[in-house]
């Protein structure tokens, strides 16, 4: 559908008021699916959703939450899309950027080479890439998640919540982003229990691993059966058949991104909290004003962390709670380092 | 690898055959007919979102069940007209069915319940759940015996043991009946079904319905057994993988059932081991998640016998005036 969409906007460049109205004509005709708020062309800010789509539960739920919340407090208007294939990502990125969209927020590690293509055509418009921060350009703020530190703290609750000494994890596609995710997880669970099992499954190698939860829940099965009885799930959609199997079958599982404690309340154990919302909200917030560069959101700046309300209050002991905010002071201050995996592509607890 | 653990692989390829195969079956009939269909995928997952929908807000899985061979039926319905009535390319018509399914559900699913195209998830009356057949408990300590009971052949829902059923069934159809013979004859030469004064687009028609039946049980059986609700594009390449099953099988019923759980327990085994040690030799998960496509491959180049697809397939059929 947003296919159509994309075959159908104008290949040329039109000055602005024509091209809204084009904008606008194909949107009547073609992607009433994709709601794009086009209003007002006041440097609006834009926001473009992963593969994973606007609704995932997880990371771009969270970057769709912080977006809601900024537009409802200020009463402004962003627009939006919900790529469909790689090849989107550019024309998305390059199309917001003509209509003079600005800042346009990106999500997700696949956005790194497109924007490397598209920023520097447009240097008074700001980037925002949220997961990207190797990038040396000027007019983009990037946002990279000490996703290992907030891993490590749910990886010690696992350990601790472990009656087995086996935990599990599952990660959805094969990529360095998700075993940096396992590779915290697995740091934890030793620094509590040298002596634990993990267990480390990838769903697959393609996109399609994102969005699979009958696979999720073979792997789920398979992890109960090797033993594990925690198992953390950083696999989008697919852990949706995680956490469902593990309510199933009576082991504790914990979430990713957003807060997913509520989706089997007192079966998931936590969730790992990677405040995409707050880096979204932030970046809109300041508007065209926004400061560019590479940031860094780890425990210290709250970037990361793990999720407590009244679903699992009651499975988390205050033994527990005190060990995981201890951990999370030393990390802060250094007296703990925990091991990223990108250091050297390779992890010092877990072998994928 | 233990005993145990050997059980609890072919328990998991069981659990991953059974979607495959009632694809497979589905599309066996479809292609026997010469009708070829690539809308199997987009079937299930229209079947797979209805059934999980209907469970959803009536609280009856088997009302579920329903609602997903009806979707799937309406699709079938429109393969037919576009491929038989028409006389359009069937490849064409399945892989609009294909897109169609996989933007519809998204779009309907989240007009319906705002959950970003998914459905609640489902619960009590709105699952099938396990069927646990009866001494499985006592059974289970038995040796050997008793964990092929209990735990492979027990505990799994009705819909397992349908589509396991349905494979004698196709079998007798299509080899022992008249409705069979001429159903295969009309995917070999149509002409010739028609001069004998039979309908061939009645009967290309009800091939398609079958298909269109058992993708609806493949679909809902994907969201309403394996999971508890539909997730966007749930079926994740299955009904490809059925497609592949069925020439691996050179379109033949018992075959299937063989190639599909080949295909089910190479998927078994790459979820339980990620990577396999063959003595020095390590095998990466990535491998066997590619083999069955490597196999249909190698079937087709002809290394292991040759495929050979009904004679009238892909073909509309015209009568000559």
């Amino acid at each position: 559908m947003s296919d159509l969409w994309g075959l159908s906007w104008p290949r040329t460049n039109y000055n602005k008021r024509e091209y809204e109205m084009t904008l606008m004509k194909s949107l009547m005709g073609a992607a009433a699916a994709i709601a794009l708020t086009a209003g007002a062309a006041m440097a609006e800010p834009a926001l473009i959703f992963d593969l994973g789509g606007k609704f995932d539960k997880s990371f771009n739920e969270a970057a769709h939450n912080g977006a809601s919340r900024w537009a409802e407090e200020t009463g402004g208007s962003y627009r939006e899309i919900e790529i469909q294939s790689e090849a989107q990502r550019e024309q998305a990125l390059r199309r917001f950027a003509e209509a003079g969209a600005n800042p346009i927020i990106t999500m997700g590690f696949g956005m790194a080479d497109p924007l490397s293509a598209v920023a520097g055509d447009y240097p008074d418009t700001k980037f925002v890439a949220v997961d990207v921060n190797w990038l040396d350009i000027p007019n983009i703020r990037q946002i990279g998640f000490a996703e290992h530190e907030g891993s490590y703290l749910v990886g010690m609750m696992a350990a601790m919540a472990s009656e087995s000494g086996t935990v599990g994890f599952i990660g959805g596609m094969d990529i360095p982003l998700i075993r940096h995710f396992g590779c915290g997880y697995a740091q934890g669970a030793k620094a509590v229990n040298p002596e634990i099992e993990v267990v480390a499954n990838m769903t697959g190698t393609t996109p399609a691993a994102w969005n699979d939860p009958v696979k999720g829940s073979e792997l789920t099965k398979a992890q109960i059966s090797q033993g594990a009885d925690v198992i953390y799930a950083a696999a989008g959609g697919t852990g949706v058949g995680v956490l469902q199997t593990a309510a199933d079958e009576g082991i504790l599982s914990i979430g990713v991104d957003s807060n997913q404690n509520h989706l089997h309340p007192g079966k998931v154990l936590t969730s790992m909290l990677k405040r995409v919302d707050v880096a979204v909200y932030d970046a809109m917030k300041a508007g065209d004003g926004l400061e560019t560069g590479v940031f860094q959101m780890g425990l210290a700046e709250e970037g990361v962390g793990y999720a407590l309300d009244d679903n699992n209050a009651p499975l988390v002991s205050d033994d527990m709670k005190g060990a995981v905010d201890k951990a999370r002071q030393d990390i802060i201050d250094g007296n703990i380092s925990v091991v990223s995996y990108y250091e050297n592509d390779s992890c010092p607890a877990l072998q994928f | 690898m233990d005993f145990l653990t050997l059980i609890q692989v072919l328990d998991s390829t069981v659990r991953l055959a059974v979607p495959l195969l009632l694809a497979c079956l589905a599309g066996l009939y479809s292609e026997r007919a010469g009708i070829f269909d690539i809308g199997l995928e987009g079937k299930m997952l229209m079947a797979a979102f209805f059934s999980a929908a209907i469970a959803a807000v009536t609280g009856s899985v088997w009302l579920g069940l329903l609602a997903g061979i009806a979707s799937s039926l309406i699709l079938s319905g429109l393969h037919g007209l576009a491929s038989i009535t028409f006389r359009g390319n069937q490849l064409i018509s399945g892989v609009a069915i294909n897109f169609l399914a996989a933007g519809m559900t998204v779009l309907v699913a989240q007009s319906w319940f705002s959950q970003g195209g998914r459905t609640p998830s489902l619960f009590g009356n709105g699952r099938f759940e396990p069927i646990t057949f009866p001494f499985a408990d006592a059974l289970s300590d038995v040796p050997v015996i008793g964990p092929i009971y209990s735990e492979l052949l027990s505990g799994h829902s009705i819909l397992v043991y349908v589509a396991f059923l349905m494979v004698p069934l196709t079998w007798w159809i299509l080899f022992r009946t008249r409705f069979g013979l001429r159903l295969r004859a009309v995917g070999e030469n149509p002409a010739a079904v028609d001069t004998a004064g039979v309908s061939v687009v009645g009967l290309r028609y009800a091939a398609v319905a079958i298909c269109g039946v058992l993708c609806g049980i493949a679909g809902a059986y994907l969201a309403t057994a394996l999971q508890a609700g539909f997730v966007k594009d749930m079926t994740a390449g299955r009904g490809f993988i059925a497609l592949a099953a069925l020439i691996f099988a050179k379109w033949r019923p018992w075959q299937a059932m063989g190639a599909c759980l080949l295909f089910g327990l190479l998927q078994a085994i790459a979820l339980r081991f990620q990577n396999i040690d063959l003595g020095g030799v390590v095998i990466p998960v990535q491998v066997m998640d590619a083999l069955p496509y490597i196999l249909t491959v190698v079937i087709l180049a002809g290394f292991v016998g040759k495929a050979v697809p009904p004679r009238a397939g892909g073909e509309p059929y015209v009568k000559e005036r």
